[in-house]
């Protein structure tokens, strides 16, 4: 580019108060994009966390939600004897019978109520899950006692350790906390799945198994052998691929986010063509004087252009530095599958931020282009008078 | 004989400002040789300045011929004008016209932005244009740290920087104090005895008239013969 970068530079610090102000405004739009990206990539983090690759998650034939599904425990008996699943050291069969449901808390940000899903596990369930726990203990087999994951005792104060939740038949006792990470599993509740399938009537049916491979090759085989055996009636499928499947909780959030960007980009592109506009006509004889110099139209052109780029990427990088205080911060979303909610956290990462800043520039080029053709096709003559 | 630097025949400009049709130079017949310094002279509205606009091909004729360096500029693109009057022409201008946020040494740069030598060439050919008008201490400053006719002088030192065949300066004394107007009018005067510049001015004061080797009158849009006076001066 023949116009010094220093020329396009200086002017926008020179104009300190209309570069800031045009800036913000660019940069409150980025910040709700990537505020929304952010969001959106926390809730995909939390579902991709969870589920092992070396675990097939088995329902009902034609289930897609363990929340809908009914598994027999006599079909659990005969699904375990299948030879891909992996067997522990005292030669048990590393598949777990599982119960879910939802119970209604209420929460900080949920004061009339929120469900939230509830796990009843057999002891393999939470050997193959491995799961730390935070603060307190595990609960006991046969005893009213539950677990919370992070996030459920951080949102609902009810849910808290040494506190007790009624649901069911009775109360229970929060006996521990668990950390799972950043896996949707910090967003349920844990307890003795005899137990609680008692306390739900469902002493016969449970919900799912959970089944661990041979090792993460023999994985496809273990599901088509499950999905293939006529006596048991399931359908099998890779544990990640069930969470992932379930991303889909983002969609509206994305596609809401969006929206409300776009409108305000255009509120934006508008304020930085009315900036650029204004620089033009206040520097037309600067104009006037470059191109007797004899730089060109189509350099007046670029450097005007440029110029509201830089200023666009000023206010990209603004809108990144308004959105970083969310990273890590915890909120949830109703999962359409599991009919309760699940809890992440944002995550502003470089994967969101350089969207955000190619957003801006985009919006720097859209309210850029006007003004740089109309300090290109100035005459000479009028450039100069005017200034 | 001297080589012809600008030659017009019947040089017209018309122009319509609002509905009413302007004459600004009409007919004008002027040949300047190389190594002269003339003075385009006249009082306002007589089409000095749109003569010397033709010349630097900031506009375009209505009508007429107009070679300037060899080069009929008529026949030229907006793109080839352009560099032409980059690698040929300087041009000095009333208000000085510099760039505000530019230094000294980087409004003397410019011009050289659109030729192939490096930042290091390109700025040591900016310094020493810089030190020939006297500002080789002023290198860093930018044009609100300098005084008029300092500016001038950088203005000056841009129109040269790139060593044109021909200086066009639109009244390089008109915002100047006397003692600013002085000095500037000496360094063109040098310019054209020491390094042989081909200049053409545009004054309407007759004290800057008296450094140029020739003066030319013009009155309303018409060029008066050579030795005679406009008639608003001889009356």
């Amino acid at each position: 580019m023949a116009i010094p970068i220093a020329y396009n530079l200086r002017n926008l610090i020179v104009r300190k108060t209309t570069t800031v102000m045009t800036a913000l405004g660019i940069g409150l739009t980025v910040a709700v994009l990537v505020a929304d990206l952010a969001l959106v990539n926390g809730l995909r983090q939390a579902f991709r966390s969870t589920g092992n690759p070396m675990h097939v998650l088995v329902l009902r034939k034609g289930g897609t939600a363990e929340l809908s599904s009914a598994m027999s425990r006599t079909v659990y008996q005969d699904l375990k004897t299948n030879p891909g699943i992996a067997r522990d050291s005292s030669g048990q069969p590393m598949a777990s019978l599982e119960m879910v449901a939802v119970i209604s808390l209420t929460g900080i940000d949920s004061p009339h109520g929120m469900n939230v899903s509830l796990r009843g596990l057999d002891p393999m369930g939470k050997r193959l899950r491995d799961v730390p726990i935070l603060y307190g203990r595990w609960y006991q087999s046969g005893r009213r006692e539950i677990v919370v994951g992070r996030s459920v005792a951080l949102r609902y104060p009810q849910a808290q350790l040494g506190k007790q939740i009624r649901f069911g038949k009775g109360m229970w006792d929060v006996v521990g906390v668990m950390d799972a990470g950043p896996s949707a599993f910090n967003s349920e509740i844990w307890g003795d799945l005899n137990q609680i399938a008692s306390d739900f009537n469902r002493q016969d049916t449970a919900s799912s198994v959970l089944a661990r491979a041979l090792d993460a090759a023999a994985v496809p085989a273990l599901v088509n052998s499950l999905n293939d055996d006529p006596r048991l009636n399931v359908t099998a499928m890779r544990e990640q691929i069930y969470y992932d499947n379930q991303t889909n909780a983002g969609a509206p959030l994305q596609i809401l986010g969006m929206f409300v960007s776009i409108v305000m980009a255009v509120g934006s592109s508008f304020a930085a063509m009315n900036t650029m506009f204004a620089a033009v006509s206040r520097r037309a004889m600067e104009i006037g004087t470059l191109r007797v110099l004899g730089f060109s139209r189509f350099s007046i052109l670029t450097s005007f252009f440029f110029e509201s780029l830089l200023l666009a990427g000023i206010g990209g990088l603004l809108g990144c530095l308004l959105a970083l205080p969310l990273n890590g911060m915890t909120t949830g979303v109703g999962s359409f599958t599991t009919f309760s909610e699940i809890a992440f956290n944002f995550r502003v990462t470089p994967a969101v931020m350089i969207p955000g800043v190619v957003f801006a520039l985009i919006l720097g080029a859209v309210g850029g282009l006007l003004p740089a053709r109309s300090a290109a096709r100035q005459e000479i003559l009028v450039a100069l008078r005017e200034g | 004989m001297s080589d012809t630097v600008i030659e017009t025949r019947g040089l017209t400009k018309e122009y319509v400002r609002d509905e009413f049709h302007v004459n600004a130079l009409k007919d004008v017949d002027i040949s300047i040789a190389a190594g002269e310094f003339v003075a385009l002279m006249g009082p306002s509205g007589s089409g000095k300045s749109t003569l010397l606009h033709l010349i630097a091909a900031m506009d375009r004729p209505t009508r007429g011929e107009i070679r300037v360096l060899g080069q009929d500029l008529r026949a030229l693109s907006d793109r080839a004008i352009a560099r032409w009057r980059n690698e040929r022409v300087g041009f000095i201008f009333q208000s000085f016209n510099l760039i505000p946020v530019l230094t000294a040494i980087e409004n003397v740069e410019l011009p050289l932005k659109l030729t192939n030598l490096s930042k290091k060439e390109r700025m040591d050919h900016a310094s020493t244009a810089l030190r020939l008008v006297g500002l080789g201490d002023r290198l860093g400053h930018l044009p609100r740290q300098l005084s008029g006719g300092q500016e001038q002088r950088v203005a000056i030192a841009r129109a040269i920087v790139t060593d044109p065949d021909l200086i066009l300066a639109d009244e390089p004394t008109g915002n100047l104090d006397a003692a600013s107007a002085e000095d500037v009018l000496v360094l063109l005067s040098k310019l054209n005895k020491e390094y042989g510049k081909t200049i053409v001015m545009v004054t309407h004061d007759p004290h800057a008239a008296r450094f140029a080797t020739k003066v030319r009158h013009l009155e309303k849009g018409a060029l008066l013969p050579e030795g005679q006076p406009e008639l608003s001066a001889s009356m």
